[in-house]
């Protein structure tokens, strides 16, 4: 089974392909689309066991030797990522199913999506620099058709902005790589890693991992690159919104991780503790934002950055506790946003506004949908047992321990204003008298509840399961703090 | 050469930067791509260039270029050449739909469409 961890990844590409045979056939769209992604779950659930049992996998492509062949390496945070993303586009599309309509299914919203999970998949699991460039552009080709597909004035007045500045920031990844090759002379990361460690890190290495914070905090949203992101992902439909949110900000946060915990260890003092700064800015400028909007997608994609800011706070500590936590926190993150955006989604569908001032007294007509609600906001401010907990006390646990007390109580404080913001939309859509127009009283949206109830069930499953996976989650922060460990695995084969 | 090179890439970048900071979309799509011309030219230079060696390691040959800059930067280009195709087409939709190719004018948000 050597080509197991490739699975996740020529999977959801290879139906692509097919559906695009099928343009107008709507039903079999959706069902070739739903099947993959159970196979591709199945597979990365296989390929997690897998890892769980024998350790790290790899696979060098045409078997070239490893540091001369593209590798695709699955340690137990890639393959942990995976499957939450399969997961979660699985529900998505679910979701879609219901609620993005004729026109778009009919003109390739499926085969985008799949595209964009092959992309997403692969650039957690490639263990090549110049490659996880590729794979980005897969990704962001895939994005830039889900943002423009509809080609309302909004959608292409907001997504030429978004392409804009991925095209940029892409075209300073390539900047950065032939530096970096300038330097070290090599793209397969395990071969990195060891090169600058033998050369101790220089000051130009350091320019490189300024630059790599650059590229991939605009794809992650870090503070002060995350200007980009409101008004792109207000853009498009709930579904998309959904997708972006929960997937495209977490692989530039996993590049981060990756690239300062593989490549760059040997100057932390400049390098971490930049990211430390970054993160806490991050967490702080989410908050304005959070609570300066009425408008719930506003709300809810400040809430993406200081999540970004939670996670890169934990990866920042360099030690056991934060690294896990962070792990556990991303994980979570992925889970909890993609259930609230799906509830949002069901809120703007009944109410036809995405207003705050618009709405009001759900709760007398749509009782469950607002428990629900309230139970998913209740997990994203991190109240136990609900999943956001243990993920951020590990965290707050990794920053006493690494001597950063100020930084994790703001990151404490902003859950308190993470809380406000998601009860602030529950008070005013759900309490109060009903403002709805008899027109849309009779929106059905029972099927839009069961993927989102079904995810608010999975994230609650996560936060009371945590002893259950705190196992994997120390497997994913092992390989993290000890790159050996990585490297091993992919040049002593 | 690779000093030249070098000042090539870098009016390359300052073109592109200069466009880039117009406002007129076009100017900025032309940015782009003198921007990623830039980056395909350092590619392949930061490899070291290698006169007239051959990029290939064959029997009997000791002197040989580095083959992975242009293996990269072809790569690079028909990745540069998708996207810049794409962005044209949108920026003629976007043009048809807006009436506008001027960026000060496509602002907005929800409450001011």
């Amino acid at each position: 089974m050597i080509n197991l961890l490739l699975l996740p990844i020529i999977l959801p590409f290879f139906f692509a392909v097919i559906l695009l045979f099928f343009k107008e056939k709507i039903v079999a769209q959706r069902i070739i689309t739903f099947v993959s992604l159970i196979i591709s779950l199945i597979a990365s659930i296989i390929l997690m066991a897998t890892i769980k049992s024998d350790g790290i996998q790899t696979v060098t492509l045409g078997s070239w030797p490893a540091p001369f062949g593209i590798t695709m390496v699955s340690d137990m945070l890639s393959a942990l990522l995976v499957t939450t993303s399969i997961v979660i586009t699985l529900f998505v599309v679910w979701y879609s199913f219901s609620s993005i309509g004729n026109e778009r299914e009919r003109f390739y919203y499926y085969p985008a999506v799949l595209f964009m999970l092959t992309g997403v998949n692969g650039a957690f699991t490639t263990g090549d620099i110049f490659n996880m460039f590729v794979f980005f552009e897969v990704l962001l080709m895939a994005s830039y058709v889900l943002i423009v597909l509809g080609g309302e004035k909004k959608q292409l007045r907001e997504s030429i902005k978004y392409i804009l500045v991925n095209v940029i920031s892409s075209a300073l990844f390539v900047i950065t790589i032939a530096l970096l090759y300038s330097v070290i002379g090599t793209v397969n990361m395990a071969d990195i890693a060891v090169k600058v460690a033998e050369v101790g890190q220089p000051g130009i290495i350091t320019v490189i991992a300024i630059l790599f914070l650059l590229v991939f905090g605009i794809k992650g949203a870090i503070f002060p690159l995350y200007f980009w992101l409101p008004g792109s992902y207000a853009a498009p439909p709930m579904p998309v919104l959904a997708l972006f949110g929960a997937l495209l900000t977490k692989v530039g946060v996993y590049a981060i991780t990756r690239t300062y915990t593989l490549f760059f260890i040997h100057n932390t003092a400049v390098t971490h503790e930049l990211l430390l700064i970054l993160s806490i800015f991050t967490i702080i400028a989410g908050c304005i934002g959070a609570l300066a909007y009425f408008d719930l997608k506003h709300i809810m994609i400040y809430n993406i950055v200081i999540a970004v800011g939670v996670i890169l706070f934990g990866v920042a500590q360099m030690n056991d506790n934060g690294m896990t936590g962070a792990m556990y926190y991303l994980m979570h993150d992925m889970i909890i946003k993609g259930a609230l955006f799906l509830l949002i989604g069901i809120i703007i569908a009944i109410t036809g506004t995405s207003n705050l001032r618009k709405m009001g007294g759900l709760m007398k007509t749509h009782a469950p949908l607002g428990w629900m609600y309230l139970v998913a906001a209740f997990g994203l401010a991190g109240i136990p047992p609900l999943s956001g907990f243990a993920g951020k006390l590990l965290i707050a646990k990794g920053a006493f321990e690494a001597g950063h007390a100020w930084g994790s109580i703001i990151m404490l404080a902003s859950s308190l204003i993470v809380l406000l913001s998601v009860i602030r939309i529950f008070i005013y859509a759900f309490w109060g008298e009903p403002k709805l127009d008899e027109a849309n009283q009779s929106v059905s949206y029972r099927n839009l509840m069961t993927p989102a109830v079904l995810l608010v069930i999975l994230s609650v499953a996560y936060g009371v399961g945590t002893e259950w996976l705190i196992p994997y989650m120390t497997d994913a922060s092992d390989v993290l703090l000890n790159p050996s460990m990585y490297v091993d695995a992919v040049l002593k084969e | 050469m690779e000093f030249v090179m070098a000042i090539v890439i870098g009016i390359l970048f300052m073109a592109a930067v200069y466009l880039i900071l117009s406002r007129s979309l076009l100017r900025i799509i032309l940015g782009t791509g003198l921007l990623s011309h830039g980056a395909h030219l350092l590619i392949l230079t930061m490899g070291g260039l290698g006169g007239t060696s051959p990029p290939v390691l064959a029997e009997g040959v000791t002197d040989y270029v580095d083959p992975l800059p242009q293996a990269l930067i072809l790569t690079a280009i028909v990745i540069s050449f998708g996207v810049t195709a794409f962005i044209i087409v949108l920026f003629f939709r976007t043009y048809g739909e807006l009436k506008t190719d001027n960026m000060n004018l496509m602002e907005g948000n929800d409450e001011h469409d």
